[in-house]
């Protein structure tokens, strides 16, 4: 069902070089990726495949070289880095390895976080907020700081914060890279159920297990990115 | 969006609130110090100033050492206050006699004069009269007392109707002053009694004007030069021998020393107000850098450039301008303490005093918080978030 449905990432010839010490490394070279709406897709590549330039791209933290790149029907050009933001915080859902809360604030404020620089109203901020605190199952935790809730909690109070503004995709970064197996698990199911429920998910990670989980399944390597299994 | 980076600012301040407050240190000192010293000084030169205007700030006075052949006589004193620019004449002349009163006597200085002393002079009354034109004419032995001087001589004010003995002779007491309570008159000491220029005269067996106050009609310097012309003239152009004093020049001096004094002064804690700037700017700088995490956070979820500048911006601002109502409550403990100890002098605190202390801080905050917002600001996000301090 889902081959039907618009596609949300369409990359064609994105190549992103880097000069290390005077030498170029082709982080991508030629990618070409199609991921449409409510799919979830895993990248899998070991470190330094080109994964992270992979993910800043799709997360629009940075821009290819050359190569077009469509987020949601959107094309992806040499903005400034203003317009990125904006694009970032309308269209991507970050979920990242270690959670990346801010410590000083409460739970329901680092999911309220987006939304401020969404510039809402207070009413609907906290309603959005509270809404994607329970998408997580995190209801009664709203008011704790992130070194009150447990590393699982903190997972997915980030990714409440990745929910709440109803982005096109959530773009996950070996979420379960810091989370003991059991929360891993817990996380993954998570995943599974905001799959079932229409959300697009990009999950990044090293971990075969855990890729193998996505409904499909992308690898990378030196740059190059292909189909696993199909 | 302010508002919430107002709230994001208070946040950030308060959660370390030590290094706040010894950021804030800079600009308080720099408040204090501004807002103290020129409320110093505006509060003693308003407090001179006023001394000035009560010893008779719009009077020319007049002393004559030499009188040529020509002294000037009473009658004389009529001509000059025709003249266009004065107002009002009066001789001034005086000697020292002792007074008495029963047993109790003190050396007075006695001043021979006529009914317009009073206005030229502003004296106010506490009871009876003050010299009448008859007394003059008919040289009674009558006298006026300064407050102190009743006191001192019968121990109370009230004293209208008493008789004591001045130089031997004895006078009946018509009016009493009231307490001059000015620093001059605490300063310059001494008691005084006014008795008719006629009576003065005869006792000190000087019977011409040596000593003339004139109060002007207008403006005073035009009364300066006229009696100074008029003077030149009765004198064969002789300017030494009198001398003419104008005291509203005193007060334009005075204003014009403590007006310079107040911009050095002023000066002096601008200067330690923009060595708080630079400890905000330090602070600043060191703060951007322990949070390039949550500055990478924050633009990986949607916070652009100027969200970023606008926040950290605010919170220079807001550590300056707390540090400014510190300062500001500070000055106003200070100088509460300083009117208390001086008594006389009240210190206080003017509005225009306070709007420079905001706004320099204002300025200083958003002026030292510019450089570290925009740090701030462009910071990558990729490498901000890759940041582990």
């Amino acid at each position: 069902m889902s081959a039907q449905n618009r596609p949300i990432i369409s990359m064609t010839g994105i190549t992103k070089v880097y000069s290390v010490g005077g030498e170029e490394v082709r982080a991508l070279d030629n990618a070409n990726l199609l991921i449409r709406e409510g799919e979830f897709v895993s990248i899998i590549g070991p470190s330094g495949s080109g994964k992270s330039t992979l993910m800043n791209i799709i997360g629009c933290l940075d821009v290819a070289d050359s190569g077009e790149y469509i987020l949601d029907g959107q094309s992806i050009e040499q903005y400034s880095e203003e317009e990125l933001a904006r694009i970032r915080n309308k269209k991507i859902g970050f979920i990242f390895q270690n959670f990346n809360l801010l410590s000083r604030m409460s739970a329901l404020a680092n999911v309220e976080l987006p939304l401020i620089y969404q510039r809402l109203h207070l009413s609907e901020r906290k309603e959005k907020a509270q809404r994607a605190l329970d998408r997580v199952g995190l209801t009664d935790r709203s008011s704790h700081k992130p070194t009150e809730l447990s590393g699982g909690q903190q997972q997915r109070v980030a990714i409440a914060r990745a929910l709440a503004t109803d982005p096109a995709i959530l773009l996950a970064d070996e979420p379960t890279g810091n989370l003991d197996s059991k929360t891993g698990d817990d996380i993954m199911e998570l995943f599974r159920e905001l799959h079932r429920a229409g959300d697009t998910i990009v999950l990044i990670t090293h971990n075969e297990e855990i890729a193998a989980q996505a409904q499909r399944r992308i690898r990378i390597m030196d740059g190059h990115v292909s189909e696993v299994g199909v | 969006m302010i508002l919430q980076s107002v709230k994001m600012a208070w946040e950030a301040i308060t959660s370390n609130k030590m290094r706040s407050f010894l950021t804030m240190l800079g600009i308080i000192i720099g408040v204090v110090a501004l807002v103290v010293l020129v409320s110093l000084v505006n509060g003693a030169t308003g407090a001179v100033t006023s001394e000035i205007s009560t010893l008779g700030n719009d009077m020319v006075t007049v002393s004559i050492s030499d009188d040529k052949g020509s002294p000037i006589r009473l009658e004389d004193l009529d001509t000059i206050a025709a003249l266009d620019a004065v107002g009002e004449a009066a001789p001034s002349d005086s000697m020292n006699a002792t007074a008495k009163f029963g047993y109790s006597d003190a050396t007075v200085s006695l001043y021979g004069t006529t009914p317009a002393y009073y206005n030229i002079q502003g004296l106010t009354l506490q009871y009876g009269r003050f010299l009448k034109s008859a007394d003059v004419q008919n040289a009674s032995y009558v006298v006026v007392l300064a407050y102190d001087t009743a006191e001192e001589l019968f121990g109370s004010a009230d004293v209208v109707g008493e008789s004591l003995t001045i130089g031997g002779r004895s006078f009946l007491v018509v009016g009493v002053l009231e307490k001059d309570t000015s620093i001059f008159s605490s300063m310059i000491g001494g008691y005084s009694a006014y008795a008719p220029f006629t009576v003065e005269s005869r006792m000190a067996d000087s019977p011409y004007v040596t000593s003339i106050s004139i109060s002007p009609a207008g403006n005073t310097d035009n009364t300066e030069s006229q009696v100074n012309s008029f003077m030149l003239a009765r004198f064969h152009q002789d300017e030494d021998a009198y001398r003419l004093m104008n005291m509203s020049s005193i007060s334009d001096a005075l204003s014009t020393i403590t007006g310079t004094l107040s911009l050095l002064l002023g000066g002096i804690a601008a200067i330690s107000l923009l060595v708080g700037g630079i400890g905000i700017m330090n602070i600043m700088l060191v703060s951007v850098t322990e949070r390039t995490k949550e500055i990478g956070i924050r633009k990986a979820i949607g916070a652009g450039k100027k969200s970023i500048m606008m926040q950290f911006l605010i919170e220079a601002l807001m550590v300056s301008l707390m540090g400014c109502l510190l300062g500001l409550t500070l000055s106003w403990i200070i100088l509460a303490i300083a009117s208390s100890i001086a008594k006389t002098i009240s210190f206080s605190m003017s509005l225009n005093v306070v709007l420079l202390a905001v706004g320099f801080s204002s300025a200083i905050g958003l002026i030292f918080g510019l450089y570290p917002a925009n740090k701030a600001a462009n910071k990558h996000p990729i490498e901000a978030l890759r940041y582990e301090g």
